[in-house]
């Protein structure tokens, strides 16, 4: 009689919540398989042995002690931007302008360093960095916020387009600073005075970066989990009529929000180009304003999280990078990898929302 | 009657939503010349249940058969095949294409508008629909839309319908409309299935009952043999009292005065049209009216959340001393030593953050005290396990998001939130609205209990017998104007009725 009816093969439920452990195990069990899908892909294609070849990742991050304070260098930017873009969107003010807001604040510390590097000593200096690109990144991150909070523009796009000015600004700011004139590029800046060189700690230039971002890590995390700013914006983010509701003054919270937001962008640029390159070029971000996204995004904008999540990306990137020099391969190689692990990692939070159910073959087919 | 096979037999259906089970081993049938009406609360399962029939669920487990025959339901296109139409409570039609072109929409073969419009046009002549079929979306009522959706699925040769709480949006009049083209449906043979709480309802137009009550089938019971006493009683599962109570006036003194207070909203749409009235401390204020009337834009206004054109809005303290409430908003309000507080009709939308705890909910309006830049959570955590206890919210605990809480959970916690700051003025919208019988009473006693202690309150409704009631006096509106104020004591229910479709209610 149901000869022609047929139960779908598999059917898609909605979970219940999971206790974390098991939610864990299935993001645990998501980064396994990607690896063992990295490997297949690896021999596949290049006939080489996968487990040298994560060796060789893992080597590319650790492999000797300069690699590993280039590590956590990498990540101590990356995880300021992230720290910076996560209020915007806890706030769901979905600020992707951070490489902007960056070169921005990168550019207002170039202006501080060549400037006024021969005039100051460093003790005056460096606090007018800070300053100049807090500043900086405050505005960059305010105009949007601002056309937002009046008009109700577009975030997106608007923060976006922010980025291909600041590229701009900068690219015409090399050409009129640029050493020795044609070169198009402005060089190690104040070379011989290290003027507005940020301080070194030890013999290591990168540890002043990493712990200004392990501090302003925590204050964040403070602030959001704690302060009445913090839940004020906790408040917009999920519901604005809420927040009017109970007397939130929404457009003040969005443009303090995305102030602060940009100001931190901002200190990230300073920590470039005062801290660790000593110059200024239109790739100096590199990226991470828009990496420092997903950083957020996967640590679902909790900035302890924001910790690992950071380092598996840095970590996954640099390994990719040693792959292909080590063994000869195209960088698009290491993109591939890169791009299974994420497409893992992410894809593994739809498990952990829902489970499928596939046919039972008994009884329906025995009727 | 007994040897006629059922249209629809479903037998032993269960649904599972994570841990929640919808639907549990359901046995139903729907046949053919009959109006079946689906009685539940609100989380009994009804629309789960119904949905699963129309293939927008998958059943976990059980069998659905049409006319005797095994089917598998499992697309909307399947059920639409079989001859399964449902009637959604959110349209799902475009706007600014016509009735005809709405109805046709999706529709394989050549397009003839023409020879639609045609068909249209006989099938409303055959139930009595009245349907432009020329006409756009967007220029019809709510109830002229609902028409199109069930016009849409007849011309679809649909012969076995589902209206999920079609009535929910219509007026007294238009609610009539619907049910004669009902009954005109099922003498042409076409099984119905009405899905409601609404027990009038359920008396006026079904020929048979099935009782849902915590994903189970309850009961099957012929309209004509029972009451409205024995469906409430197996709807909730034990006997309950339908009376609410209603407490003399206590010390009425003028709160809260309105004058010639007129609103339109941002695109210009005129809302409240010089609307003036006194609402009186120790006393409820009950406000009907079809629903858009002016009545959001009324409590907002008066709660400063609505911009308001003209007209003043004036708190009078016990020494008879006025402030004006106009162009302050909230936080403004509350400076002036104002305790307002407002339980608005969008629960999760706007009085809470459906995604935070208890705690942090209570925390919303009490969160700027003290001058630390941290925010005190213990007070709004002790605030939230007194309301739970209180007000014998079930919730797993204190750190749950509301949002899993229950439609009667979720305004047991905004409700006992709002009350916890010992209100002068307490207004709500639609307090009762998608909740169980229990917990409508928790509510209206909750009410009373302010209005005991000198609370001055206002409570828009829907359901005029419960403003009947509840409520000392009832404003109602139409249109935005005041059609008039009547004592709630001794008004009839068809008065008010009139008074909300004509100003003043006169024919």
């Amino acid at each position: 009689m149901n000869k022609k009816s047929h139960t779908p093969l598999i059917h898609i439920s909605k979970r219940g919540l999971l206790p974390w452990y098991q939610a864990w195990a299935i993001r645990g069990g998501a980064i396994v398989a990607a690896l063992v899908l990295c490997a297949l892909i690896t021999m596949l294609v290049t006939g080489l042995n996968p487990i040298q070849v994560y060796v060789t990742i893992f080597e590319g991050s650790f492999g000797s002690s300069r690699r590993a304070w280039v590590l956590f260098q990498n990540i101590a930017i990356l995880l300021c931007v992230s720290l910076a873009v996560t209020p915007a969107f806890k706030m769901r003010f979905w600020n992707i302008g951070g490489e902007g807001q960056m070169l921005i604040g990168g550019l207002a510390t170039t202006a501080c360093m060549i400037l006024l590097g021969d005039k100051l000593p460093n003790a005056v200096l460096i606090p007018i960095m800070v300053a100049a690109s807090l500043a900086a990144g405050a505005i960059w991150g305010g105009i949007p916020a601002f056309f937002k909070a009046r008009w109700n523009t577009n975030e997106t796009l608007f923060t976006l387009m922010m980025n291909y000015i600041a590229t701009q600004l900068v690219a015409y700011f090399i050409i009129i600073w640029e050493v020795p004139k044609g070169a198009g590029q402005i060089g190690i800046i104040n070379q011989s005075t290290q003027a507005g060189w940020l301080p070194t700690i030890g013999s290591s230039k990168y540890l002043l970066n990493i712990l200004i971002v392990a501090v302003i890590c925590g204050v964040m995390y403070i602030y959001l989990t704690y302060s009445k700013h913090g839940y004020e914006i906790a408040v917009v983010g999920e519901s604005e009529r809420t927040a009017r509701y109970v007397g939130i003054k929404v457009e003040r919270v969005i443009i303090r929000t995305m102030l602060l937001s940009g100001a931190v962008c901002g200190l990230a640029g300073m920590l470039l180009v005062g801290g660790t390159d000593h110059t200024l070029t239109t790739t100096i971000t590199a990226g991470r304003g828009f990496t420092a996204v997903m950083v957020s995004w996967l640590a679902k904008f909790n900035p302890l999280w924001m910790i690992f999540t950071s380092f598996l990306l840095v970590f996954l990137q640099r390994g990719a990078g040693q792959i292909s020099t080590n063994f000869g391969l195209n960088q698009s190689f290491s993109d591939i990898l890169t791009g299974v692990i994420l497409f893992f990692i992410i894809g593994s939070e739809f498990f952990v929302s829902y489970q499928i159910n596939f046919r039972k073959s008994t009884n329906k087919e025995a009727r | 009657m007994d040897k006629k096979i059922p249209a629809v037999s479903l037998h032993g259906i269960t649904k599972t939503f994570g841990s929640t089970v919808a639907n549990d081993k359901v046995d139903l049938d729907i046949y053919r010349g009959e109006i079946l009406a689906l009685l539940g609360e609100n989380g009994s399962g009804k629309t789960t249940l119904m949905n699963m029939l129309s293939g927008i669920y998958f059943p976990d487990a059980g069998q659905i058969a049409i006319d005797g025959k095994d089917v598998v339901i499992a697309s909307p296109k399947d059920a639409f095949d079989l001859g399964i139409g449902m009637i959604h409570q959110h349209f799902k039609l475009v706007d600014v294409l016509t009735a005809t072109e709405n109805i046709v929409l999706g529709l394989e073969g050549k397009l003839d508008l023409k020879a639609a419009a045609a068909k249209i046009r006989s099938i409303c002549d055959a139930y009595g629909f009245e349907v432009d079929p020329n006409q756009k979306i967007y220029d019809m009522s709510v109830s002229q839309k609902q028409t199109v959706e069930i016009v849409k699925v007849l011309y679809r040769g649909a012969d076995i319908l589902i209206l999920d709480e079609p009535t929910a949006v219509l007026t007294p009049q238009e609610t009539e409309k619907l049910f004669t083209v009902l009954r005109n449906m099922r003498n042409d043979g076409k099984a119905i299935v009405i899905i409601t709480h609404k027990l009038h309802e359920v008396e006026a137009i079904s020929d048979r009952v099935s009782v849902l009550r915590h994903g189970q089938h309850i009961s099957d019971l012929t309209t004509a043999r029972t009451n409205a006493q024995e469906m409430t009683n197996m709807m909730v599962g034990h006997a309950v009292t339908l009376n609410i109570d209603r407490p003399a006036p206590f010390n009425p003194k003028p709160r809260i005065v309105v004058e010639g207070l007129t609103v339109r909203s941002s695109d210009g749409i005129l809302k409240l049209d010089d609307v003036s009235f006194t609402a009186n401390s120790g006393e409820i204020l009950g406000i009907a009216g079809i629903s858009g009337s002016g009545q959001k834009e009324l409590l907002e206004a008066i709660a400063g959340l609505q911009p308001v054109e003209s007209g003043s809005i004036f708190y009078v303290e016990d020494d008879g001393h006025r402030q004006e409430l106009l162009q302050k908003d909230p936080q403004e309000i509350a400076a002036l030593g104002v305790s307002l507080s407002f339980v608005p009709e969008d629960r999760l939308g706007m009085g809470l953050v459906g995604s935070m705890d208890l705690s942090d909910n209570m925390m919303l309006r009490s969160f700027r005290r003290g001058h630390s830049v941290f925010t005190d959570r213990k007070t709004p955590h002790h605030l939230a396990e007194k309301v739970v206890k209180e007000l014998e919210v079930s919730t797993p605990s204190i750190a749950t998001p509301v949002r899993r809480l229950s439609g009667g959970n979720v305004q047991k916690v905004l409700v006992g939130r709002e009350i916890s700051s010992a209100p002068t003025v307490l207004l709500t919208a639609y307090a009762v609205r998608g909740l169980d019988i229990n917990s409508s009473y928790t509510i209206y006693d909750l009410i009373n209990r302010q209005k005991k202690s000198g609370v001055a309150v206002i409570y828009v409704g829907e359901d005029l017998d419960v403003l009947l009631e509840l409520a000392d006096r009832i404003l109602v509106l139409c249109g935005g104007k005041v059609s008039g104020i009547v004592d709630g004591k001794k008004a009839q229910k068809n008065e008010i009725g009139m008074m909300m479709t004509r100003l003043g209610g006169e024919a």
